[in-house]
């Protein structure tokens, strides 16, 4: 079978694509709907949203979710906002700025249709998840407030306290438990997907683990929904949380999905610096924080004195004296890098030099330490218990760290992977932010897949798969089952000396070292040589003790270490053959005199999706190209 | 620095759990708790045995996964998450229990681990507002004056942790609900449910095997997310105005 990459953007004028997409869609009668049986994997905000929506619908939804329970899922971190364009606070805003703010911010890799498509529901996420009781901020008149964020000259970002993923996520998960009360909805928690079933080479299932008893066991479907998170645990070291995973995109990937530009990674500009070998993650401050903060480090190289003791004439505000017009505010993907280059240069704060500060001493004197506080308070606590110091009194520091992960399944317009019948949602697709996300962005495209994006376009596969579900019977069911249980038999048969952490340690050094912040020919051709060194290594030596039948966090890792140590080899590959710098990918090699990203639009305006080829050979490399029609390619500039 | 840890091992829900002593040795005091726990599972992965399993994700301190008892309290001595507890509260030396939360209704799975699926039920009965997609009104269609979102804000914070239940000596599971009833009931958005609401969840939390609150506020003094135990009276002024009504 060959690969297809035919993305499906419907013709017209940019601004009347969804809306006939949506009118040409296929609908499937209420009564028909109930005939059809849906998986979702992963009920995090694209995931619940979905399963709710569809479950609302009136279709079979049975959703699946290796946390203890779907509120656990890793949406539930997301600080700052979510953005919208309402243009409640009369500053110029709209659709169009959005879409555009968007597509530049991705620095001009993701695909317009996709973009405005996002850009024009952003407004009903915030008028839905208000009906669900997201306890939106409000201003004392009673309307809903709003905040700034990177990469935009407007306020559109919505906002509950510090804890704005948590809030849509706790709405997402009400609106699932009200289906699973209804029944239309089926929830397994503690229950983690192992493979893909493909029946004719469409998806019609998968094969489970229960994590608590390690039961093995096949669902039939009329179609696959993953909604499965993104892959920044490949560093080891991420904002992500510990569970987070690539195995459902990666297991997919290996039954023949395109996996699309997973060099894509950002990597976020204000996370707490790393205080040790023993680290186990790394904690994000919210990007909000840049609203009242200000970045700076010593003008001077090994400037070791307090940060108190340093006069103003001797720091160096780096952001706001490379990019004064959007200052702190600086996107993500260019914040970093600044930071990087200053430590690099030997005017880094803090152990090891690997910080800057981001300090509030201007924003307290200006608004009082209470309003600070208000603001940001959680924050400041969290920063304390953390590092045992108070930032009301003394800057922050803060370093860049992965945060996200741009590239996913490729998809088409209706979310379709190239494996019929496999739908992927949220951070786990590619689609929307290009080569860079900007703030605030997750949580919109997250709800904007699940909730307002896969209930019109799921109808396109399902209407004429009617009748055609398999049931678990299947020889694929069977086959894939098999080899489900005998990839956990052979972690359990290795009985080797090295726990499975360290590799998971080790191999996040070498992305970070090699396929990080910055990327060069010499550095991932070394680490293309030494992951299969590695990958060798653990098959032959990993420590998996216990036996499958029981709660075996061990066996757990084991299996997406495995993933993770293949899939670190593609973003390699992918990093490797992309001869630009965009976004979140930083080539060393192309970057103008004064150390911006130099794209190269004439060879690489385009999605790069990979084929697999089966384990130790080279993956195949696609082209969609990317077509703009209503945007002028730029050299993206914050100055 | 050193500790002696105690540490509760169970193989599953059917298996006798006992107390096991383990030592920790060399810990950085810039250590989290759980990181702690990581060290002392690599050691005994080296030794042949198998590693303490505990809950944990987000290691943040909001998605409310990790559930540890230690030294008889839910979440320790943190201010806030298991996750979110560093060495230096410690002294060395010092021997730390460590323990699952434990509540009739919380079954043990594997040594630190529980199930906490009741609270999924509870929130299944009625913590939600009906209102199916698309059907929304402009966000700004209804007002809901600053004090009234920040009240609701305050409730809606809980992270569902189980730490209220693990430390009420009736495992009572009344701030959890009240956070949600709270929550939704200060809403504009939330009245038309309101009443039935309160009464599916104090039915289910009834069935799960969850006890009543007779004011020993344990709940908020270990709760992570600070939730006020104002919520708890609101519950039953919710519980009962709703009964009443119920009843005519």
């Amino acid at each position: 079978m060959s690969l297809s990459l035919d993305s499906k953007i419907p013709a017209g004028p940019l601004e009347k694509k969804w809306e006939r997409h949506k009118f040409e869609s296929k609908l499937i009668n209420p009564a028909n709907r109930r005939k059809f049986e849906v998986i979702v994997v992963g009920t995090g905000l694209a995931g619940a949203s979905a399963a709710a929506t569809l479950g609302e619908l009136g279709y079979k939804v049975t959703a699946f979710c290796f946390q203890d329970s779907p509120r656990r899922a890793h949406s539930i971190a997301a600080q700052g906002g979510i953005n919208a364009a309402k243009n409640y606070q009369n500053d110029g805003d709209s659709v169009h700025r959005l879409f555009y703010d968007t597509i530049k911010g991705g620095d001009f890799r993701a695909r317009e249709a996709n973009v405005h498509r996002l850009a024009e529901v952003s407004v009903s996420i915030i008028d839905h998840c208000v009906a669900l009781g997201v306890p939106f901020a409000r201003e004392y008149g009673g309307l809903l407030d709003n905040r700034s964020f990177g990469g935009a000259q407007v306020s559109r970002t919505f906002y509950a306290r510090g804890q704005t993923g948590q809030q849509l996520l706790l709405g997402a998960y009400s609106a699932l438990n009200r289906q699973i009360a209804a029944g239309s909805v089926t929830m397994h928690s503690r229950t983690e997907m192992m493979d893909v079933v493909l029946v004719d080479g469409h998806a019609k299932g998968i094969v489970t683990r229960n994590l608590t008893t390690g039961e093995i066991k096949t669902w039939a479907a009329d179609c696959v929904i993953m909604a499965t998170g993104g892959y920044g645990n490949v560093f080891y070291l991420s904002t992500n949380a510990k569970g987070s995973n690539v195995t459902a995109t990666y297991r997919a990937h290996r039954r023949g999905a395109a996996f699309a530009n997973p060099c894509y990674t950002q990597i976020h500009p204000t996370c707490i610096p790393v205080a040790g070998d023993h680290q186990s993650k790394l904690t994000l401050m919210s990007e909000s924080l840049r609203n009242d903060g200000r970045v700076w480090v010593p003008k001077n190289k090994g400037d070791a004195r307090p940060s108190h003791q340093i006069p103003d004439a001797e720091r160096d505000y780096f952001l706001e004296r490379k990019y004064p017009s959007f200052g702190n505010l600086a996107p993500r993907d260019i914040s970093s890098r600044s930071a990087k280059e200053v430590c690099d240069e030997g005017r880094g704060v803090g152990p090891g030099g690997l910080g800057v500060y981001l300090d509030f001493a201007d924003s307290i004197k200006r608004l009082g330490e209470d309003k600070i506080r208000e603001r940001y308070g959680n924050l400041f606590e969290m920063y304390h218990q953390i590092t045992g110091e108070n930032a009301y009194q003394m800057p922050m520091r803060i370093f860049p760290a992965v945060h996200y992960t741009m590239g996913g399944l490729w998809v088409d317009y209706n979310l379709m992977s190239n494996i019929p019948g496999l739908f992927v949602l949220g951070e786990a697709n590619f689609s929307d932010h290009g080569a860079n996300r900007l703030g605030a962005s997750a949580l919109m495209q997250g709800l904007a897949d699940g909730y307002f994006v896969i209930p019109y376009t799921i109808g396109n596969y399902l209407a004429p798969e009617v009748g055609k579900r398999p049931t678990t019977d299947h020889p694929a069911f069977k086959q894939t089952e098999a080899e489900v249980r005998a990839q956990i038999q052979r972690f359990l048969s290795i009985k080797g000396k090295r726990s499975v952490e360290s590799f998971h340690r080790e191999l996040g050094l070498l992305m970070w070292d090699h396929c990080g912040m910055a990327r060069s020919e010499k550095s991932l051709t070394r680490a293309l040589n030494r992951i299969p060194a590695l990958r060798q290594e653990f098959w032959e030596n990993a420590n998996v003790p216990g036996e499958n039948e029981s709660l075996n966090v061990s066996l757990e890792k084991a299996g997406r270490v495995a993933d993770f140590l293949e899939f670190g080899e593609l973003m390699c590959f992918d990093a490797l053959k992309r001869n630009e710098s965009c976004g979140g990918h930083f080539r060393e090699e192309y970057q103008t005199p004064d150390g911006e990203a130099l794209r190269n639009d004439d060879s690489y305006a385009h999605v790069a999706a990979w084929e697999y080829k089966g384990e130790g050979n080279a993956p195949v490399r696609h082209i969609e190209p990317l077509i703009y029609e209503n945007v002028k390619l730029a050299t993206r500039s914050y100055k | 620095m050193n500790l002696k840890l105690k540490v509760w091992r169970q193989k599953n829900s059917t298996a006798q759990g006992r107390l096991v002593d383990y030592e920790a040795r060399n810990i950085p005091e810039d250590c989290s708790f759980l990181e702690m726990l990581d060290l002392v599972n690599e050691d005994l992965l080296a030794r042949g045995e198998e590693p303490i399993a505990f809950d944990h994700d987000c290691r943040e301190g909001i998605c409310g996964m990790c559930s540890l008892t230690i030294n008889g309290v839910p979440h320790g001595p943190s201010e806030t998450t298991t996750c979110q507890l560093y060495m230096r509260k410690f002294k060395d030396g010092q021997t730390i229990y460590i323990e699952p939360f434990r509540a009739h209704a919380f079954p043990l799975l594997r040594d630190l681990t529980v199930n906490r699926s009741a609270f999924d039920r509870i929130q299944q009965a009625g913590g939600f507002i009906s209102a199916h997609v698309g059907a929304a009104p402009d966000g700004n269609a209804i007002l809901v004056p600053k004090t009234e979102a920040d009240h609701a804000m305050e409730a809606a914070a809980c992270i569902g942790c189980g730490a209220c239940a693990a430390a009420c000596p009736n495992a009572s599971a009344m701030l959890f609900v009240g956070a949600k009833v709270t929550h939704l009931g200060s809403l504009p958005q939330g009245q038309p449910e309101r009443e039935r609401r309160v009464l599916s969840m104090v039915q289910q939390m009834d069935k799960e095997g969850f006890g009543n609150c007779s004011n020993y506020l344990e709940c908020e003094a270990v709760c992570p997310a600070e939730i006020p135990a104002t919520v708890i009276g609101q519950l039953n002024r919710d519980y009962a105005s709703a009964l009443i009504k119920d009843s005519v």
